[in-house]
C-alpha cells in the first residue's frame, strides 16, 4: 500500500547540510500497523513528514522513491498532494492542545476538513462533524462543537484530532507521538480508540514513538530508528524475542518492565553485581497530616489533603500519581521550598515543617535534604558551567575553601561519572545525561541524608534512564542516603524502591512494599494505573526470562 | 565569584567571536566607536568653533573649507554636527541607565514576590503607558522647568515601564525554575537568587531592549529640543540644528538640515543595529 | 455572564484607576510649574495685586487636596482654564482643533497598515528572500527616522525640487475655503459638501504629512506582522491543517492569519502613542493647525495651561485608543477571561 525505497531527508542549516534520514526503506501492507521506534533524533518523525511532503523550511527529500497505491508522492503535484492529505492519508500529533487553532472552535475545524474534501457541503457540514465527534466517542458533541481547544482537556483534544485525522475516512493514518504529555490512563484510552477505530474501518497505520512498550502492544511490525537509519526490520513479537542488531538489544533491555532488575537495563557486560542498601529501623522523616490548601480563583483548591507516611532510614521509597495528584506538592513541602497549610514533618524527630521555607535557606539542616529536579537542562543555571553549579552549594553552605572545594567537586565527578574535562562546559554544551550527572552531583555534594528525586529521568531517552537509574543505586549504597523517588510510571518507580506510596486527588490511596503493590494492588486506581501501562511489557519479561 | 572571572578570562576572545561571527553587529560596532571617539575627543578635532559666527560666509553650499556647508550665520555646520554628538549621546545613555537600572529593581520585586507589589507597581506603569510617551515628556519638561537634566529625566521615566515589564515578564517565568529551585537549595536568600541567578539570564533579552531605548531617547531628546524644549541655542544640538536648518529647506538650502539629520539618524541606527550584537555579547549559550 | 463578558467589564473597569492616575499625574504637572503659577496665569502685565487676585481666583491659595478637587470639579465641567495666547477657553481651542489633529493621524494609521499588514506577511511567508530582505532594511531603516528630519526632507524633494506637492502650510490651501463644518476632517466634508476641487486640494495639502508619519509607523507594525506570522507559520496546529490537505488560502488567511493578528492588534497600542507623539512634531513641520502644534506653540510662550490641556486631553484619547484595541481584542480571541491571572 505505502513503499518508501532509499529515502534520504536534507536539512539546509546556516552551517551546513544535516543529513536526518538516510535512505531507509519499509512497506505498509493494507490493513496493517507498522511501528517506527527510536530515541529523540533518530528522525523517525522527519520520515513522516516527508512522506506527507510537510517537511519545515529548509527540509527537503534528496533521494529515494515514496509510492502510495501506485503513484509517486515524491513527484506528486503540491494540488494532488493536498488531494492526499486529509482523505488518503492522515496524521495526529504529539501535544494535542498545540495541534489544533486555538481561536477556532473545534467543530468548525472538522468542517474544514470535511468541506476542503468535498465531503460536505454547507448545509450539511455541521451535522457531519457531529457525527465525527461522535465517532471518537465524545460524549455530548453537539456542545463539544461549540468548544474551544483550550476549554479541553489534553485527552479530549487528541480525541479531536483523532477526528479531524479520521474525518474523510483515509486509508492511512501517521501517529506521532500521539500519547506524549498525556496521563498513562488517557494515554491507554487514546491508543484503545485509535486501535478500534483503525480495525473497524480496516485501515493501514504508522505508530511512532520513543516507546518500546506502546510499540509492542499497539503494531504488528516493527522499525527500529537509529541515527536516520533503519537497524532492524520484523514482526513485533520477534524482535523483542530475538532482536539482531547490538542496538536494538540495547533498547529492548533498556525499557523497564515487571519482573526485572534495575541491573537489567544495562547492557550485558555493564552489569556488574548490584551493592546491597540497608534499611534501618527508625523513620528518618515522618509526615503528619500534611496539607497544603491555594487560594484558587473559584474557592480554595485542596492539592494535598492531610497524608501520613514515614521514610525509614535508607529506604527509598517512591511516590506515583498522574498529573495534578499533588505528588510534585508534597514533594516541594518536603523538601522545604513550599510551606505547608497545615500538619507536621518530623526530619530526625524535629519539625522542619514549622520552619519557614524563607529561613530554611540558612538552616543547618539544608544541605541535608536536597533535591535532584525533573528537567536537567532547566535546573541548571545557563550561565554556570558545571564547576559553578556543583562549587554553589559547597560555597554557600559547606563553607569551604577554594582548594577544599576544587578536590570536593573533582571527587562528586568521579562519583557520579562525569569526565573532569566537562566541568568548565556550559550547559548548552553538555548532553542530556551529563546534565543529569551535573545535577546528581550538585544535588549530593553536601552527603545529604535524605534525596527527594522529582521526575530525574522522565526527560531522557530510556537508554540514558537505564544509566542514571543504576548511578542512582549505586549511590544510594555507597552514601546510605535516603531516597524519595517521585514519578509517575509505575515501572520505574519499582526498579528502585522497596515502597510505594500512591496518590489521587491530594491523598494517599496506597501505601505499601512494593512487591505487594506491583503484584496485588489494594486500591482500583492502583489497579488502574498498572493495566494502563502497557500490557505486552508481560510478554516481553517472559521472553527474557525464557532466555 | 568565579563565575565572573572565567567571563572575564574568556570576555575578549568571545568579544572578538561576536563580532566576527555577524558582519552587521561588526558594522554596528564600528560605527559606534566612530560616535564614541566623536564624543570624547569631538570639541579638539573639529576644524572650526561651533558657536563662532561670521556674517560674511553665511549659508554656504559644501565647499573644501566648509565641508557640510554653514549656517544662516556662517557657523561651520560640520564642526556643530560633530561637537553636538557628546550632548545627544550623554542625554541618551545617562537616560536609559536610569531607567535600565530602577526599572529592573522594580520589574524584579513585581515579577519575583507579586502579590500586591505585583498590582501597585503595574497600575503606574499603566498610568506612566496611559500617556502618548513623547507628550508626557513634554508635560514634564514644561513642568519641571527647561533643561538639559530634566530632559534627562523626562526620557528616562518614559522608558522604565519598558524595563519593568520586560524584567517582570522575564524574572516571573524563570522564578520557578529549576535552577531558580536549586539556587534556593544550595543556601541562597530571596535576594541573592534573584539579582545572581534570575537577572543575569534575563539580560540578553533586556541588551535588545537597551539598544531600542538608546535609539528612541536619541530621537525623544531631539524631538523635544527640535520643538524648543530643553536645549537651548545656539548649544549645538542635532534637533535644534534641524529645527534651524527647516527655515532653510523651502529656499533650497538643504545642507544646514540635512547634515545634522542624517546624523542623528545614523546614530539611532547604529544603537538599533547595535541589539543582537548585545545580546549574544551576554549570552552564554552564544559560547563554542 | 459569560466569562468573556465578566472580562470585558473588567477591562472597562480597569479603566478607572488608569483614568484617575492620569488626572493625578496632570495634576500634579500644572502645580509643579516653574516659579509662581500664579504669576503665570495672571499674564504678562500683572502686579503684585492682580496676582494675588489670579491666585484666589484660581483656588492657589487653598490646601492641595482642596486644590485637586478644585481641578478635578473644572475639569468635569470642561474647564481647563484659559489660554494666554489666544485668550479662549483651551477646552475650545482643543475641540477646535483635534478634528485636524485626527484626520491626519488616522490617514497615516490607514496608509502604513495597508502597506505594512501585507508586506509584514509576504516576508513572513517568502522567508529569507529578498521581499523579506527588504522588509528588515525598511523596518530597521523606518525605526531611526527621525518624523521631523523625514517631513523636512519630504519638503525639499516634493516642493522644492519637484513641485509636485503645494507649500507645507496647514490643511488648505488659502486660495480655498474650508468645507463647511460637519464633522471637521476635511476630507469628509468637502465630499458631503460635493465640493471635488476642495476635496483634492486637502488631500494634496495632506498627502505629505500623512506619509511622514505613514513611514514612521510602518516600522514597528511591518515588524510584529512578520515575526507573528512566522510563529503562526511555524505552529504545530499549522502542520496538522496542512496534514489534513487545507488549502493554501485556507491556511494562510484563516489560520496563520487569524492567529497573526492577535499580537498585531496588541502592538497598535504602542503605535497608537509613539504616532500621537510624533503628530506633535510632524504639526510643526507642517503647520498643520491641530492641537500638536498648539502645544507647541503654547510651550513657546510658557502658555501652561494650554499645554497641561493638551497633556491631559491627549492622554484621555489613548486611554480611549487602549480600550478600543482591547476590546476588539476580545472579540476576536476566545481565550480572553482565561488567560488573565
Amino acid at each position: 500500500m505505502l513503499s518508501i525505497k532509499n529515502l534520504a531527508v536534507d536539512f539546509r542549516t546556516r552551517r551546513g547540510t544535516v543529513e536526518a534520514v538516510r535512505g531507509i526503506s519499509f512497506d505498509v501492507a493494507a490493513g496493517e500497523t507498522l511501528g517506527i521506534v527510536g530515541e529523540s533524533g533518530s528522525g523517525k518523525s522527519v520520515t513522516s513528514y516527508a512522506l506527507m511532503r510537510i517537511l519545515d523550511a529548509g527540509g527537503r527529500i534528496s533521494a529515494g522513491d515514496v509510492v502510495y497505491g501506485g503513484m509517486d508522492l515524491r513527484r506528486a503535484h503540491e494540488r494532488d498532494m493536498r488531494d492526499i492529505r486529509g482523505r488518503e492519508i492522515s496524521m495526529i500529533f504529539q501535544n494535542p492542545r498545540a495541534a489544533l487553532n486555538p481561536i477556532r472552535k473545534v467543530g468548525r475545524q472538522i468542517e474544514d476538513v470535511l468541506r476542503q474534501h468535498g465531503r460536505a457541503t454547507r448545509q450539511d457540514a455541521r451535522e457531519k462533524a457531529i457525527r465525527a465527534l461522535e465517532d471518537v466517542r465524545i460524549a455530548d458533541a453537539e456542545a463539544r462543537y461549540e468548544a474551544y481547544p483550550f476549554e479541553l482537556s489534553g485527552g479530549m483534544c487528541q480525541r479531536i484530532v483523532i477526528a479531524v485525522a479520521l474525518a474523510c475516512d483515509p486509508r492511512l493514518l501517521i501517529a506521532d507521538e500521539p500519547t506524549t504529555g498525556l496521563d498513562i490512563t488517557t494515554q491507554k484510552a487514546v491508543m484503545d480508540l485509535s486501535r478500534d477505530l483503525i480495525r473497524a474501518r480496516g485501515m493501514s497505520s504508522i505508530l511512532i514513538t520513543h516507546d518500546l512498550g506502546l510499540a509492542a502492544e499497539y503494531c504488528d511490525r516493527l522499525a527500529v530508528m537509529k541515527d536516520g537509519e533503519i537497524v532492524e526490520t520484523g514482526l513485533a513479537a520477534e524482535v523483542f524475542a530475538n532482536p539482531c542488531h547490538s542496538y536494538t538489544v540495547q533498547l529492548v533491555a533498556a525499557t523497564p518492565r515487571p519482573g526485572v532488575h534495575v541491573r537489567d537495563l544495562l547492557p550485558a557486560r555493564a552489569r556488574s553485581p548490584l551493592p546491597p542498601h540497608e534499611v534501618g529501623q527508625g523513620a528518618l522523616v515522618a509526615v503528619r497530616g500534611l496539607t497544603k490548601t491555594y487560594a484558587g480563583k473559584s474557592g480554595p483548591v485542596h492539592a494535598v489533603r492531610g497524608i501520613d507516611f514515614d521514610l525509614l532510614e535508607g529506604q527509598s521509597v517512591g511516590l506515583a500519581g498522574e498529573s495534578g495528584c499533588g505528588k510534585s506538592t508534597t514533594s516541594e513541602m518536603l523538601v522545604r521550598l513550599l510551606d505547608p497549610t497545615a500538619g507536621t514533618i518530623l526530619f530526625e524527630g524535629e519539625d522542619i515543617g514549622g520552619v519557614p521555607a524563607d529561613a530554611f535557606t540558612r538552616d543547618k539542616r539544608r544541605g541535608a535534604i536536597q533535591m535532584v529536579f525533573q528537567d536537567a537542562t532547566d535546573s541548571l543555571n545557563p550561565r554556570h558551567t558545571a564547576r559553578n553549579a556543583i562549587a554553589e552549594p559547597l560555597r554557600r553552605l559547606g563553607g569551604m575553601k577554594a582548594a577544599e572545594r576544587d578536590s570536593r567537586i573533582v571527587e562528586l565527578a568521579d562519583l557520579t561519572g562525569l569526565p573532569g574535562r566537562l566541568l568548565d562546559r556550559f550547559p548548552h554544551q553538555l548532553s542530556g545525561g551529563q546534565k543529569a550527572r551535573v545535577g546528581i552531583a550538585r544535588a549530593i555534594a553536601l552527603d545529604p541524608k535524605f534525596l527527594i528525586l522529582d521526575e530525574p529521568t522522565a526527560a531522557l531517552d530510556v537508554s540514558i534512564q537505564a544509566v542514571v537509574l543504576n548511578l542512582l543505586a549505586d549511590l544510594r549504597a555507597r552514601l546510605g542516603m535516603t531516597y524519595l523517588f517521585v514519578s509517575h510510571d509505575l515501572n520505574v518507580v519499582r526498579l528502585l524502591c522497596d515502597h510505594v506510596i500512591v496518590m489521587k486527588a491530594g491523598e494517599i490511596v496506597e501505601n505499601g512494599p512494593v512487591s505487594r503493590v506491583m503484584t496485588a494492588p489494594s486500591h482500583p486506581y492502583t489497579r488502574a494505573l498498572l493495566s494502563a501501562a502497557p500490557t505486552s511489557c508481560d510478554s516481553l519479561s517472559r521472553t527474557e526470562a525464557a532466555e | 565569584m568565579s563565575q565572573s572571572i572565567d567571563i572575564r578570562t574568556g570576555g575578549w576572545s568571545h568579544f572578538v567571536y561576536v563580532l566576527r561571527d555577524n558582519p552587521v553587529t561588526l558594522v554596528s560596532f564600528g560605527l559606534f566607536a566612530v560616535f564614541a571617539i566623536s564624543a570624547v575627543f569631538g570639541p579638539a578635532l573639529v576644524p572650526y568653533d561651533p558657536l563662532a559666527t561670521n556674517a560674511t560666509s553665511a549659508l554656504q553650499p559644501p565647499s573644501w573649507d566648509h565641508w557640510f556647508g554653514t549656517d544662516n550665520l556662517g557657523r561651520d555646520v560640520f564642526s556643530r554636527v560633530i561637537v553636538a554628538t557628546r550632548l545627544d549621546l550623554t542625554i541618551s545613555i545617562l537616560a536609559v541607565a536610569i531607567s535600565f537600572f530602577i526599572g529592573t529593581v522594580l520589574g524584579a520585586i513585581a515579577g519575583y514576590w507579586g502579590g500586591w507589589w505585583d498590582i501597585v507597581l503595574n497600575r503606574l506603569f499603566d498610568t506612566i503607558m496611559a500617556f502618548p510617551l513623547f507628550v508626557l515628556a513634554m508635560g514634564i519638561v514644561a513642568a519641571l522647568g527647561n533643561s538639559v537634566e530634566n530632559i534627562i529625566y523626562a526620557t528616562a521615566i518614559i522608558n522604565i515601564p519598558f524595563y519593568a515589564r520586560l524584567v517582570r515578564a522575564e524574572v516571573n517565568v524563570r522564578r520557578d525554575a529549576g535552577f531558580a529551585r536549586a539556587a534556593r537549595l544550595a543556601g541562597n536568600s530571596h535576594p541573592r537568587v534573584v539579582a545572581f541567578h534570575i537577572i543575569p539570564n534575563a539580560l540578553p533579552p533586556m541588551m535588545v531592549q537597551v539598544s531600542l531605548n538608546l535609539g528612541w531617547a536619541i530621537l525623544n531628546a531631539a524631538g523635544l529640543s527640535f520643538i524648543g524644549l530643553g536645549v537651548r541655542p545656539p548649544t549645538p544640538e542635532w534637533g535644534i540644528m534641524v529645527a534651524e536648518g527647516a527655515n532653510f529647506i523651502v529656499s533650497g538650502q538643504w545642507w544646514v538640515a540635512l547634515f545634522p539629520g542624517l546624523w542623528l539618524m545614523l546614530a539611532v541606527f547604529t544603537f538599533n543595529l547595535m541589539g543582537d550584537g548585545l545580546r549574544d555579547l551576554v549570552d552564554p549559550r552564544r559560547r563554542t | 455572564m459569560s466569562s468573556q463578558a465578566k472580562a470585558i467589564s473588567l477591562r472597562i473597569a480597569q479603566t478607572i484607576p488608569v483614568l484617575l492616575g492620569v488626572v493625578i499625574i496632570s495634576f500634579v504637572l500644572t502645580r509643579a510649574l516653574p516659579g509662581d503659577p500664579a504669576a503665570y496665569f495672571a499674564g504678562v502685565m500683572a502686579d503684585a495685586n492682580s496676582i494675588e487676585a489670579t491666585r484666589e481666583a484660581l483656588g492657589l491659595d487653598k490646601p492641595m487636596i482642596q486644590q485637586f478637587f478644585l481641578y478635578v470639579g473644572d475639569m468635569l465641567q470642561g474647564d481647563l482654564g484659559r489660554s494666554i495666547s489666544t485668550g479662549r477657553p483651551v477646552a475650545t481651542d482643543l475641540a477646535e482643533r483635534l478634528p485636524a489633529s485626527l484626520e491626519l493621524t488616522l490617514t497615516a494609521l490607514v496608509l502604513s497598515c495597508l502597506i505594512a499588514v501585507p508586506l509584514g506577511i509576504w516576508a513572513a511567508v517568502r522567508q529569507g528572500s529578498w521581499v523579506d530582505h527588504l522588509c528588515r532594511v525598511l523596518v530597521t531603516a523606518g525605526v531611526s527616522l527621525p518624523t521631523f528630519f523625514t517631513g523636512v526632507l519630504l519638503i525639499y524633494v516634493f516642493y522644492y525640487l519637484l513641485g509636485w506637492a503645494p507649500s507645507p502650510l496647514g490643511r488648505l490651501d488659502f486660495l480655498y475655503l474650508s468645507p463647511p463644518r460637519v464633522t471637521g476632517f476635511y476630507l469628509i466634508d468637502s465630499l458631503l459638501a460635493r465640493d471635488m476641487e476642495v476635496f483634492f486640494a486637502s488631500l494634496r495639502q495632506l498627502a505629505l504629512p500623512g506619509i511622514t508619519l505613514g513611514l514612521f509607523t510602518l516600522a514597528p507594525i511591518a515588524r510584529m506582522t512578520r515575526a507573528a506570522m512566522l510563529t503562526a507559520l511555524s505552529s504545530d496546529y499549522l502542520r496538522t491543517a496542512r496534514a489534513a490537505g487545507l488549502g493554501p488560502r485556507k491556511v494562510l488567511y484563516g489560520y496563520a492569519f487569524r492567529n497573526a493578528l492577535l499580537p498585531v492588534v496588541t502592538t497598535l497600542g504602542m503605535v497608537f502613542s509613539f504616532v500621537l507623539g510624533a503628530n506633535v512634531l510632524v504639526e510643526k513641520v507642517f503647520a498643520w493647525p491641530g492641537i500638536g502644534s498648539y502645544a507647541v506653540e503654547a510651550l513657546v510662550a510658557s502658555d501652561y495651561a494650554a499645554v497641561q490641556g493638551f497633556v491631559l486631553a491627549m492622554a484621555l484619547l489613548f486611554v480611549f485608543l487602549n480600550l478600543l484595541i482591547d476590546l476588539s481584542y476580545a472579540l476576536i480571541d476566545p481565550r480572553i477571561g482565561f488567560t488573565e491571572k
